[in-house]
């Protein structure tokens, strides 16, 4: 129900043949994925420090206040960096238009500007998914697994991850067995690149510095040089100078 | 003898250009009419292909012979290098250009293509990339603009250029510099997905060390060129002393890299029997056979071998772009990419293109005439002396 309410929010068709497919594409933004009994739902994770918000060149992807990483279409040229980027492989590629967008799960930025839940969790008829404030949603999930932990694989996906995420997940197995990555660095990946770009101004004025040194030092020596030859000349003229 | 062979070659080289030209402008009817999904093998989980991995890494990497010879003459002032100089900026020049059509082949959107100029993003490393390839194309354009100056007689712009001209080569190598490694850089993100025999904090560091092996592997490839084209005698010496400094070059980068593989303990992992590992060697061969045979007095001596060992410096640096940028992202992904007909038909239309209008500039401008003008002034400056 959740992937028919997202595509609806998102304006894309919706049909039995799509909601067999097990994956995020450009016409499934959020897609269930069956594990033998369990099942697990993908969608953007609205990181806390995304991936894709530091390496899109042209800003197209934001992320707000609230928690959605919203995309701009207007902006985006196409270049892609994003699904490249991104950790959990999310952001996805209309390949057959002539003039591509890019698509992903906004987290219903406007349904939650507006003060609303997202689209997947108001549609929800058994509380799998949850929508509210990260920390209270937090506080629920430790006083769940605690209270019941034969149920509950003992880690809440998000927390950590990529230096979180606004969205969280419990599950009853591990999270490698669900198709959730758990191999991912706890700390933000946007430090990765922005160690280097950060340094760039160093660069440059160490190396304009530097260049027009070495440029003042190799030319001042063949003026010397020069000089140098011209005085002699200037002392000893040659028997030939002048006017014939 | 050799004038009546070059007629035929000529002539069968023509026709492959010209089939290459056809095909290019097929697929490019393709790209535009059906997309990127129908004229790539891209994909969600492979969105980039053939046409970043070469077209752009490789592109930008071969034109970095235009800022390394820049520097060696203007900056350190090594005056012998001149006569091969404007060559190099011209293959430069339309190296940028070709990767940045290239570009408007891989976007989704290429009449976008200036957003980053207008919408700014600085924690992004294509930003910078985007800010400096179109300042370093205008560089380039500005240090190769006196050979059309001179062509045409216009001598008020060109006496303004000589005034620029050193700023601009200063300009140009710190611009080089920076996105020649930001192009490594543009992998730092994605641990999770590049394999570790490439994935390496160093990557910039890599990518701009192998970028000057392979500028000097094509200033070297080039002038062998042209001087087979044109009739120009070949520089033996001159060329021999860069072939000189390009095996040092080559041992410093092959160092570094066993070094990092080393302090990051994946030296292991190539004892797999794995399509992945068996490009890795690759790689590494080709840089370290043509450094072996240039420390030898005697290869970097001879024409030929010389010849031989940038073309395989060429082979391996672009070995080692589309190891990073497929081999790797493949191993590390576990997802597998070809590129259609279509990518492959493009990307050898931009580089026919690239050969046909070096050759036509060549032909039209005042390129190889360094040499004889510095002659004239040369014997002027002989008459007008008093008497020697």
């Amino acid at each position: 129900m959740c992937e028919q309410a997202c595509a609806k929010q998102n304006g894309i068709p919706y049909d039995d043949s799509i909601a067999h497919e097990e994956k995020l594409s450009a016409h499934k933004v959020t897609a269930v994925t069956t594990h033998g009994d369990k099942f697990m739902r993908k969608l953007c994770m609205n990181c806390l420090t995304p991936t894709c918000v530091s390496v899109c060149p042209v800003g197209a992807l934001q992320k707000s206040a609230d928690g959605p990483v919203s995309y701009d279409a207007s902006r985006c040229m196409g270049c892609r960096y994003c699904m490249m980027a991104c950790p959990f492989q999310v952001p996805t590629y209309e390949w057959d238009k002539r003039l591509p967008v890019v698509r992903k799960c906004t987290m219903c930025a406007s349904r939650v500007a507006q003060g609303l839940q997202t689209a997947c969790a108001e549609i929800c008829p058994t509380g799998a998914t949850k929508f509210g404030d990260r920390d209270a949603l937090i506080a629920e999930a430790r006083q769940r697994i605690s209270s019941n932990p034969a149920s509950y694989y003992e880690h809440i996906y998000g927390i950590e991850e990529v230096g979180g995420t606004s969205v969280l997940l419990l599950a009853a197995i591990p999270f490698p067995e669900l198709g959730v990555r758990a191999d991912l660095p706890r700390t933000p990946m946007p430090l990765l690149t922005w160690n280097v770009l950060s340094e760039i101004p160093n660069v440059v004025t160490t190396m304009g510095v530097l260049l027009s040194g070495i440029w003042w030092l190799t030319h001042r020596r063949a003026e010397v040089a020069a000089a140098e030859r011209a005085e002699e000349e200037a002392k000893w003229p040659k028997s030939g100078a002048g006017p014939k | 003898m050799a004038e009546k062979r070059r007629w035929p070659q000529i002539t069968f080289w023509q026709a492959v250009f010209f089939a290459v030209l056809l095909a290019g402008f097929y697929a490019t009817y393709l790209r535009v009419v059906r997309g990127l999904g129908g004229a790539t093998n891209l994909n969600d989980q492979f969105p980039w292909g053939l046409w970043i991995g070469f077209d752009v890494l490789c592109g930008v990497g071969l034109a970095a012979g235009g800022f390394t010879l820049a520097a060696i003459v203007h900056i350190f002032n090594i005056e012998r290098y001149k006569p091969i100089l404007r060559a190099t900026i011209l293959t430069a020049f339309l190296g940028y250009v070709l990767v940045i059509v290239a570009l408007l082949f891989d976007l989704g959107r290429p009449y976008r293509v200036w957003h980053p100029l207008v919408m700014w993003n600085p924690r992004s490393v294509m930003f910078e990339v985007a800010w400096c390839v179109t300042l370093y194309t205008t560089v380039l354009a500005l240090e190769f603009a006196p050979v059309v100056f001179e062509r045409y007689g216009w001598e008020k712009p060109l006496r303004w250029m000589r005034a620029l001209s050193i700023p601009l080569v200063i300009l140009g190598v710190i611009l080089s510099t920076l996105h020649q490694s930001s192009l490594g850089s543009l992998y730092l993100i994605v641990p999770e997905k590049l394999h570790p025999l490439w994935y390496t904090p160093l990557l910039p560091l890599f990518f701009f060390v192998s970028s000057v092996c392979a500028g000097l592997a094509m200033t070297i490839f080039e002038s062998w060129q042209s001087s087979r084209a044109f009739g120009k005698q070949l520089e033996l010496p001159l060329l021999a002393s860069m072939g000189r400094v390009l095996a040092v070059l080559l041992a410093f980068y092959l160092t570094l890299r066993c070094l990092d593989l080393l302090n990051r303990g994946v030296l292991s992992l190539l004892f797999h029997r794995r399509l992945e590992n068996y490009l890795f060697l690759l790689e590494i061969a080709l840089f370290l056979a043509p450094m072996l045979l240039l420390f030898r007095r005697s290869s970097s001596t001879s024409a030929a071998s010389l010849y031989g060992c940038a073309v395989m410096v060429l082979f391996g640096f672009v070995a080692n772009r589309l190891n990073v940028s497929v081999t790797g992202i493949e191993a590390g992904t576990g997802i597998s990419y070809l590129p259609k007909w279509t990518e492959i038909a493009i990307t050898l239309m931009i580089v026919a293109l690239g050969f046909a209008i070096f050759r036509f500039a060549a032909k039209h401008l005042p390129i190889f005439e360094v040499e004889k003008s510095e002659k004239k002034r040369a014997q002027s400056a002989l008459l007008t002396a008093p008497g020697d």
